[in-house]
């Protein structure tokens, strides 16, 4: 037989690709595949950091330009500014990480997001299928050391499976309780050479995995008809609300009801705290009204928040005069740590429209006599709040500055309206106590798991997501060097970030325990040789500022809040000697056993 | 705290099954015995584990077990009516009078020996646990060379099923 000509076999490949466009199928490698997945599911951003194993994938990301990368100087930070950008818009962060040691780096910023229920997809790199299982090169079992950590994870062995595990990726992670969802891919499954069908689903349905879609509404009358009833009602709401997008309509309820509100950590900015009927975050570092109204009140309605041991002191001495409802998408969050007598398993925007409707056509009926009884209750609430627990001591003509004034001049030079990411210490409960937020998803900070080293890759998160917005990092002298090399990726990419170092030169609330808990002992919590950070910042090309005396705080923040494209990072030396409070009498004390300042007790 | 049996139908998929074990380390809930085996349907394995825990704190286990995306329907056996069983494979130490004596106690308790040697008996026994505990207590002057149990397995009585 002749051997077919040169043209022949050209007609052969037209006619082979023509048949797929007809069908609509391209053929595409895994980490094509892999790419494509993302954009169809709106991907369009991406944090990560490249390595051996996700090289395939590096390349398939270099040929597009619908997804922008950004290059990391850890994967720690990749994995916060993906759950910034998650927290602070709603959508699912999106990181890429190599295997072994990138996988590994990216557990803390996993477990941080697991712990506050931010949505995240983790695409990591693994050994070759072939070699899985032999220590090869880089290898670590992804799937084993995040399972803790992880709301759900895929390891894939083959191409076909992507777009269907991208797809469930995403699902899982963005609905019910949100989470993190890692997807770990062999080297060999993203090879530029194997060719495969690419299809992305439009659906997905998982008969293992169907979260509530709506609350019981027997239960939801039963509880309005509490709470039209209460004597001493209290709203008690936390990150749920803020991550169910739930504010809105959590606001209405609380102004429909007339009843005092507050938020824990997490849920700062579900309801607008420059309000009246907000009595600021409860909980170790609450404010003196909030805590007094929760171990007071008769109702307690908890919404879209899980009763952690840092709100409610010894359980045993929680709202002791209280009957709970307690509305959650997560059943395993209800009744946990504390009974509750009305549970309401649902997604908290749904239940709380439902709990809206109802409520609006009672309080119409409310007698007068329940009327009275709220407004005496209210009378007492203002009686606490008197107390004037956050009122700032200042030394006479003294120069040094109060974190707490930092705080306050912050919140004056961006009018309230910034978004703030927190790191993890002192400088994190001033942040929460003095910086009122009137809307949800501004107040970033590492709730769950408390991880220094969250903060400046957070916000970059978000200053990603708003480019024109005014993001400022709220850190400590100890969590900023957690993750300070970031500080070149905002060069690379001109985020202008502004950075405020509460310098206390001591891990502060370590300090602080060590003086309440072990006579001073200051075991290991003093910093002694910090960088002049001003200069540290100077050599990345970003603008520093050091400030040492409350005379110069105002103008300096008006200077760095006014440099709209600059990084600027403002390094303040506070009193180092201050404690947060109110802060929790522990062990064993109630909601109203505090520490209102060093050395006095409620 | 009370023992508990709970019975899981599982995505019958790798690495399900560490999911389930490592709730349990995680949380620090026990496991006294566990088993699992694909069930008629393939694509589904039934896992029944048993655990020692109060009320609130089985609440907890179904709820979180629940979560787990891999997990399809769970039951608590012991809040009803249920079956249970488990299988015994114990090899003893059979020599001169041992032998009559350890077969009569096998058939008083309805086991089979199903594998002998000059010096050893292999027994089967299946049973409630409590069953073959008793077996147990009742062979404590023999010699266990080895023994393996598989862990309890069961079933509602009557027409409650576990399916999808
Ligand atoms: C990664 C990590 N390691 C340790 C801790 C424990 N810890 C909590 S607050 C704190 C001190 C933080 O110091 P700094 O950032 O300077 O904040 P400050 O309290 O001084 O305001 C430490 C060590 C933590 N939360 N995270
Ligand atoms: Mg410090």
């Amino acid at each position: 037989m002749p051997a077919r000509s040169v043209s022949e076999v050209d007609f052969i490949g037209f006619r082979i690709i023509q048949k797929f466009q007809v069908n609509k199928v391209e053929m595409l490698s895994g980490g094509d595949i892999l790419i494509r997945s993302l954009q169809e599911e709106g991907v369009e951003h991406i944090f990560g950091y490249p390595g051996g194993a996700v090289l395939h994938i590096y390349d398939a990301l270099f040929k597009q330009n619908r997804i922008q990368h950004i290059l990391t100087r850890h994967e720690q930070g990749a994995t916060h500014m993906a759950d910034g950008y998650a927290r602070s818009t709603g959508r699912p962060g999106v990181v890429f990480v190599t295997s072994g040691p990138g996988a590994t780096n990216a557990i803390t910023g996993i477990a941080t997001a697991y712990m506050d229920s931010i949505p995240m997809v983790i695409v990591s790199g693994q050994a070759h299928t072939h070699l899985i299982g032999t220590d090869s090169f880089q290898e670590t079992d992804m799937v084993g050391i995040s399972r803790p950590v992880v709301k759900h994870s895929f390891l894939l062995k083959n191409a076909e499976e992507i777009p269907e595990a991208i797809k469930k990726a995403f699902y899982i992670a963005t609905t019910g309780r949100k989470g993190p969802v890692v997807v770990d891919i062999p080297k060999d499954v993203t090879n530029p050479t194997d060719l495969f069908p690419f299809e992305y689903p439009e659906t997905v349905s998982m008969r293992s995995y169907n979260p509530a879609s709506k609350g019981h509404s027997g239960q939801i009358k039963k509880a309005v008809a509490m709470l039209l009833e209460a004597e001493r009602p209290m709203i008690y709401s936390g990150g749920g609300v803020v991550q169910g997008n739930g504010s809105e309509d959590l606001t209405s309820l609380t102004r429909t009801l007339g009843f005092p509100i507050t938020n824990t950590l997490m849920g700062l900015g579900a309801y607008p705290a420059t309000d009246k009927q907000f009595l600021g975050m409860l909980g170790m570092h609450g404010t003196f009204e909030a805590n007094n109204a929760m171990h007071h009140c008769d109702i307690l309605l908890a919404i879209g928040a899980r009763f952690d041991d840092r709100v409610t002191n010894a359980v045993s001495k929680f709202c002791p005069y209280a009957k709970i409802i307690h509305v959650d998408i997560d059943p395993a969050s209800i009744s946990k740590n504390v009974v509750a007598d009305v549970p309401i398993v649902g997604p908290v925007e749904v239940v709380l429209k439902e709990l809206c409707r109802l409520a609006e056509a009672g309080v119409a009926k409310r007698s007068e006599k329940q009327t009275a009884m709220l407004s005496e209750w209210w009378d007492q609430i203002e009686g606490w709040r008197r107390q004037d627990c956050l009122k700032i001591d200042v030394d006479e003509g003294s120069k040094v500055i109060k974190p707490q004034q930092v705080i306050e001049a912050v919140y004056k030079a961006t009018k309230g309206e910034a978004y703030i990411a927190s790191d993890v210490g002192q400088h994190q409960m001033f942040a929460a106590l003095y910086y009122p937020f009137d809307q949800p998803r501004r107040w970033i900070n590492s709730g769950g798991l408390g991880t220094m080293g969250f903060g400046l890759p957070a916000a970059m998160g978000v200053q990603t997501a708003f480019p024109d917005e005014t993001v400022v990092c709220i850190t400590g002298d100890g969590s900023i060097q957690m993750n300070i090399q970031e500080l070149s990726t905002c060069a690379q990419y001109g985020l202008p970030i502004k950075i405020i170092c509460i310098n206390n030169r001591s891990l502060g609330m370590v300090r602080q325990w060590q003086d309440m808990q072990y006579e001073g002992r200051h075991s290991n919590s003093d910093l002694d040789s910090s960088p002049n950070f001003a200069k540290l910042v100077e050599s990345y090309g970003h603008v520093g500022f050091s400030v040492t005396s409350i005379d110069d705080l105002d103008v300096v923040l008006e200077e760095t809040f006014s440099l709209k494209n600059k990084l600027v990072f403002v390094d303040i030396a506070v009193d180092s000697n201050e404690h947060t409070y109110p802060m929790f009498v522990s062990p064993n004390g109630s909601m109203r056993d505090m520490w209102i300042k060093k050395g006095v007790r409620t | 705290m009370r023992r508990r049996i709970i019975s899981v139908l599982l995505e019958n998929e790798a690495g399900a099954l560490s999911r389930v074990v490592g709730l349990f380390a995680q949380r620090n809930y026990n496991i006294e015995t566990l088993n699992v085996a694909p069930t008629d349907d393939e694509t589904l394995s039934r896992l029944t584990l048993t655990t020692l825990a109060t009320d609130e704190q089985v609440e907890q286990i179904t709820k979180q077990l629940n979560k787990l995306i891999e997990v399809v329907k769970l039951a608590n056996l012991t809040d009803g009516d249920h079956l249970e069983r488990e299988l015994m494979l114990i090899k003893l130490k059979a020599t001169g009078p041992q032998r009559d004596e350890i077969k009569r106690t096998s058939d008083i308790f309805r086991a089979q020996v199903v594998d002998v040697t000059q010096n050893a008996y292999t027994i089967q026994l299946t049973g409630t646990s409590g069953k073959l505990d008793a077996f147990l207590r009742a062979m404590s002057d023999s010699t266990v060379l080895e023994m393996v149990r598989s862990g309890v397995s069961g079933l509602s009585r009557g027409e409650k099923v576990l399916s999808i």
